[in-house]
């Protein structure tokens, strides 16, 4: 005979209370963590490096990077400057995941650092579904990426507190339309924090590292 | 695409559950999806035949009930299923909106022997 079983249990709740743990572990150490969110290429690589650049002789910054394959993400942060870089290779699967950086934290002495950036695999669908633990969940989104993106990937733009357009000296050169991006970006997120930037000129950068600085006092 | 870790979570929980109720075999598995949630119902479908393979789980059919997306505008309390590439209500124009429905992502029962 079939009974039904009733469950109503969300399907990445075993992912959710890693997460939890996680968030424990960051918090209790007094380090601010963030977990940085892009496509491949919209400068989430650049952007740690801009920020090593000016916090390195303030901070102690670790930065743990997610890819599917090489360290080349985590040997660039560690000749900016980082502490502590560690690689998580994911082996195919195309996110970080609440577990994945809970091994990453076992490497780490969290009670030698400031703030810990996670790095997480360039993609905008996948990474949004698994919490990780940090305090903050922060996009880098990018003007030739194009100004439709809040409408395509509304799980992304909806789950972050920060929000950092980069590439902001190519707005004369590349057709993006900053009102129609507003517009999704309002409805998804509204009163988003948002950073506008160039990791190429450098032009914005000093007002997200201000933010940074003030984040870690408050964790700390 | 995560829907290997999103299938090994579904198996998790359907087991845990089947083990506490003493089912001897899983029969079906109810899930309830939002339209906003990313999931592909094949692809979950393929890694289940793989992952469910030698467990009690093993031939259970998958269930999707798919919740259809809702924005509901925060000015004149109006529902609407929002456009593709336009979020603003269509009743006032505003572009103050909520996603009210659509988000659900869920194993809501099994169906056990």
């Amino acid at each position: 005979m079939t009974t039904r079983v009733p469950i109503v249990e969300k399907i990445l709740s075993a992912n959710d209370h890693m997460a939890e743990e996680n968030r424990a572990r960051i918090e209790s150490a007094g380090v601010f963590s963030i977990n940085l969110m892009a496509s491949p290429g919209a400068g989430k690589t650049s952007l740690i490096e801009q920020t090593l650049s000016r916090l390195k002789d303030i901070l102690r910054v670790a930065v743990i990077d997610g890819d599917i394959a090489t360290s080349i993400d985590s040997d660039r942060a560690a000749a900016a400057g980082a502490q502590t870089a560690i690689q998580i290779n994911t082996g195919g699967d195309c996110h970080l995941d609440a577990i994945m950086l809970r091994s990453a934290l076992d490497q780490l002495d969290l009670t030698k650092i400031d703030l810990l950036i996670v790095e997480n695999v360039g993609n905008l669908v996948c990474p949004a579904s698994f919490n990780l633990g940090t305090q903050r969940s922060i996009l880098v989104a990018s003007i030739p990426e194009g100004d439709d993106k809040p409408y395509k990937y509304p799980g992304m733009y909806r789950g972050v507190q920060v929000l950092i357009v980069n590439k902001m000296d190519l707005l004369p050169y590349v057709p993006f339309n900053m009102d129609y991006f507003r517009k999704g970006l309002e409805v998804l997120n509204p009163g988003v924090v948002t950073f506008p930037l160039s990791c190429k000129t450098g032009e914005g950068i000093d007002a997200w590292t201000d933010w940074l600085v003030g984040q870690v006092k408050v964790a700390t | 695409m995560h829907e290997l870790s999103v299938t090994q979570s579904i198996l998790d929980i359907s087991l845990r559950h089947a083990k506490e109720a003493g089912a001897k075999q899983i029969t079906a598995i109810n899930l309830v999806i939002g339209e906003f949630a990313s999931i592909v119902d094949d692809s979950v479908q393929f890694y289940w035949d793989l992952l469910a393979d030698g467990t009690i789980a093993q031939g259970a059919q998958l269930h999707f009930e798919r919740i259809r997306g809702e924005m509901t505008c925060t000015n004149c309390k109006h529902s609407f299923h929002p456009k593709e590439t336009d979020f603003t209500c269509p009743n006032c124009e505003s572009q103050f909106v909520q996603i009210t429905k659509g988000d659900e992502f869920r194993v809501d029962s099994i169906d056990v022997e």
